[in-house]
């Protein structure tokens, strides 16, 4: 992949070498779920609709806050349980800027179109047409997180980092060599 | 009086005076038989014996607002024509986890008399029962002449049972199933209903999790002229619900599954239309995962709509103010808090005949977040809406000034439910309790049947309300109150009150006590985390033998003396048979 290739001026979405207008407006929608507008990401986001549900609501892994009452606030299991499924599902999408050192502009992605850390360091390498990784690379993936610390992307589970990080940076050269990538 | 002989009299007695008033039995019953309020009925069995006769000949309906209050011998004992049965059965509280699963309010006693007694039984209505699958199975298999359940709240059926419904009920007209504990071995229930079933009137599954079977369920409805109620899971999708209401245009109340999807197969146009060719609705529920994207096929069947519930859609406030400029005629609206104080603003500017309003909270165990609504919010509602009979609120915070003003914007509330969600919290601003806001609604509301109170309250709330609230009938109170004399307030002064539930306040045993003289006219008493005693509650049970004083023990036992959780209640049934061990009956 023609590094050049990545770094120009265009429209098109990412890994995309045509511009491609129509999608562009697409993207702004946000509250249209991502989904759409980037296809190659598609796959394995899409859940099927019945399992999800009781996924979701298994994976109510949410500490419970420190002094929580039994059956306070008085709402009703049902529409606790339910809403828990369809908060992590209908959020729109965690839009989260990503630079990288010596592209002259940033990107946006949707955290939330991947399952884990794999996908979006596949996302970002495609991106930005570079390797990430311990195969000698140049590039680290790294973020800030709410307290506005820069960490290393993969340390913390998928599920936290997606709710902490508000931006991303895939540094370069020799402030990255010798970090690696924790994924 | 044997049940056996309708006629007790004859029609020639010797009483010249009253001779041209004596009804033949039959002409009695007929007249009665017109009456339908069963408080007005209760009021005509007690006129004479003659009237107490023909009453309960002629009634079709038993409404048991507690399951052991009464037991199903003496209901069938009294009432020989039972067509239509409504029960309820564990106390409220028991939805928030406050009550253990076995701790009764089975079903099945109350079917294996029905079997003899009423087996041409329509209709069960049941509301926080414990149903089994062999229950339903019983049912659908006992009584021929089946037609409706419904079942709000209840626990410990699967949809095997369903299925047993689905399969044996020849007459079915009516399937509600409302938001149970139910264990959800998948969809294939639904593919139960024979071909044959053509009678369906109300089919609501919308709380069930699992896949049913597209085809079965079209088939179904479009078999199903007599549809008017159709409540369909979050499974189903748009494109399927298009097809649905193409078969079903005379629905008057819908509940849609997921109102999003990645791309519908047709266009939007044909949603649109399937909508408005639905000129009937006048309910509208579901709307998981709404979004503007789809929600403007809804407009056209609004301007009719006199029920929205939002409550699963996580809506902006522009969103909803975008829906609700079409839905002028709205008197029912639920919604979720994360519409905020602007959404509200909204349903105050374009719903002026707004008749209820609940806010339910989108997350109401995370601490951290501040979003949702706020004093604001219910103060425009009440500008624009002065014929606000029933609110249930769930905010973070609150002001007696707000609730002052709400109060005298709208002095017809029947039903005041405000939930400050941090416990025993003050006005945020002056940061006094909460006394006056409760004592302005109180006031200024003399239609007031129930309250809920909530935040940071004294004893003053209760005087208030023991002074005013004179219509008062139920009264929900937690992490309130300073001393005994707010309960005994209550007990004194709220002359109609009939269901009280107490959890976390500081009354004790001279408090309760205090009821002694009032808890038979009452349904029920709840009291949990309070300062009742064991001891207390045995003087209780000794003085009054028609009540029943259950103490349920905690995983701890009673060490202490102290009665965690008390529920008393009056019954002519006296101790119930099936108490678990875990329930002491005093």
């Amino acid at each position: 992949m023609n590094m050049e290739d990545g770094l120009c001026l265009t429209l098109g979405l990412p890994g995309r070498n045509e511009p491609d207008t129509e999608s562009c407006y697409k993207n702004n929608n946000n509250n249209n779920n991502n989904k759409r507008s980037q296809p190659e990401y598609n796959d394995d986001s899409i859940e099927s609709k019945g399992s999800s549900i009781a996924k979701e609501s298994d994976m109510d892994t949410a500490p419970a806050p420190k002094s929580q009452v039994v059956g306070w606030p008085p709402v009703r299991n049902y529409r606790r349980i339910n809403f828990q499924a369809k908060k992590v599902e209908t959020e729109s999408g965690i839009y989260v800027k990503v630079s990288m050192d010596g592209a002259p502009y940033l990107r946006k992605i949707d955290l939330k179109v991947y399952k884990g850390y794999p996908e979006l360091l596949k996302a970002l390498e495609n991106m930005f047409k570079l390797t990430i990784g311990y195969k000698g690379s140049e590039y680290a993936p790294t973020y800030e997180d709410k307290d506005g610390d820069w960490m290393l992307v993969g340390d913390v589970p998928w599920e936290m980092f997606i709710v902490s990080c508000k931006r991303m940076r895939i540094m370069k050269g020799s402030e990255a060599k010798g970090l690696g990538c924790n994924v | 009086m044997d049940p056996n002989h309708k006629r007790s009299k004859t029609v020639d007695r010797v009483d010249s005076k009253t001779e041209s008033t004596q009804f033949p039995d039959e002409v009695l019953e007929r007249v009665l038989s017109l009456i339908k309020s069963n408080k007005d009925r209760s009021s005509a069995s007690l006129v004479c014996k003659d009237w107490y006769n023909a009453e309960r000949w002629s009634r079709r309906h038993v409404f048991i607002g507690n399951c052991y209050s009464v037991s199903p011998e003496i209901v069938a004992a009294r009432f020989p024509k039972i067509r239509s049965v409504t029960i309820k059965g564990k106390p409220r509280f028991s939805d928030f986890n406050l009550v253990p699963d076995d701790w009764g309010a089975d079903i099945f006693p109350w079917l294996n008399v029905f079997a003899t007694a009423y087996p041409f039984l329509e209709e069960l209505r049941l509301k926080r029962m414990a149903v089994s699958d062999e229950s339903l199975e019983f049912l659908a298999t006992k009584f021929v002449e089946f037609k409706k359940i419904s079942m709000l709240s209840c626990d410990g059926f699967s949809t095997n049972g369903l299925k047993a419904i689905a399969t044996h009920c020849k007459n079915l007209t009516e399937l509600d199933i409302q938001e149970n504990g139910i264990d959800d071995l998948g969809g294939h229930w639904l593919s139960c209903f024979p071909e044959s079933l053509t009678s369906l009137e109300v089919l609501n599954f919308s709380s069930l999790n699992s896949e049913v079977c597209f085809k079965a369920l079209e088939k179904l409805v479009s078999r199903s002229k007599s549809l008017r109620v159709l409540k369909v899971n979050r499974n189903i999708s748009l494109d399927q619900l298009q097809i649905l209401l193409s078969h079903a245009p005379q629905l008057m109340e819908l509940g849609t599954g997921t109102f999003m999807q990645e791309l519908v197969s047709g266009p939007v146009t044909g949603l649109k239309n399937a909508f408005s060719n639905c000129k009937k609705l006048l309910t509208l529920s579901g709307l998981w995962d709404a979004t503007p994207l789809y929600l403007p096929v809804i407009y056209s069947a609004c301007a009719n709509l006199t029920f929205l519930n939002l409550s699963y859609a996580t809506l902006r406030s522009d969103e909803l103010a975008n829906l609700l400029s079409h839905c002028k005629c709205l008197r029912r609206l639920w919604l979720l808090d994360t519409v905020g104080d602007k959404g509200l603003e909204a349903v105050g500017t374009s719903c002026p005949l707004l008749e209820e309003l609940r806010v339910f909270p989108a997350d109401p165990f995370d601490q951290e977040i501040l979003l949702g609504v706020t004093e604001s919010g219910f103060v425009s509602v009440s500008r624009g809406c002065p014929n606000l009979r029933y609110v249930l609120y769930f905010c973070r915070q609150m002001t007696n000034a707000a609730v002052a003003t709400i109060a005298k914007n709208c002095p017809n509330f029947t039903h005041f439910r405000l939930c400050i969600m941090n416990p025993g919290q003050p006005d945020y601003l002056t940061k006094e309790p909460m006394d006056e806001a409760f004592g302005s609604i109180v006031k200024t509301c003399p239609n007031l049947q129930r309250l809920a109170v909530s935040g940071l309250l004294t004893d003053r709330t209760f005087e208030y309300i023991g002074k005013y609230a004179k219509n008062l009938e139920t009264l929900s109170v937690a992490f309130a109150g300073s001393t005994d004399l707010g309960m005994e307030c209550v007990l004194g002064g709220c002359p109609k009150l009939r269901k009280l539930e107490i959890r976390d306040c500081p009354f004790g045993n001279s408090a309760f006590l205090s009821g002694v003289g009032k808890y038979e006219s009452m349904r029920s008493l709840w009291m949990s985390a309070c300062n009742v005693t064991i001891n207390a509650c045995r003087t209780l049970a000794k003085e009054r033998p028609r009540l029943n004083v259950e103490v349920m023990k905690d995983e701890g036992g009673c060490n202490d003396g102290q009665a965690h959780k008390v529920y008393v209640y009056r019954t002519v049934a006296g101790r119930r048979k099936d108490a678990p061990p875990f329930v002491l009956t005093l």
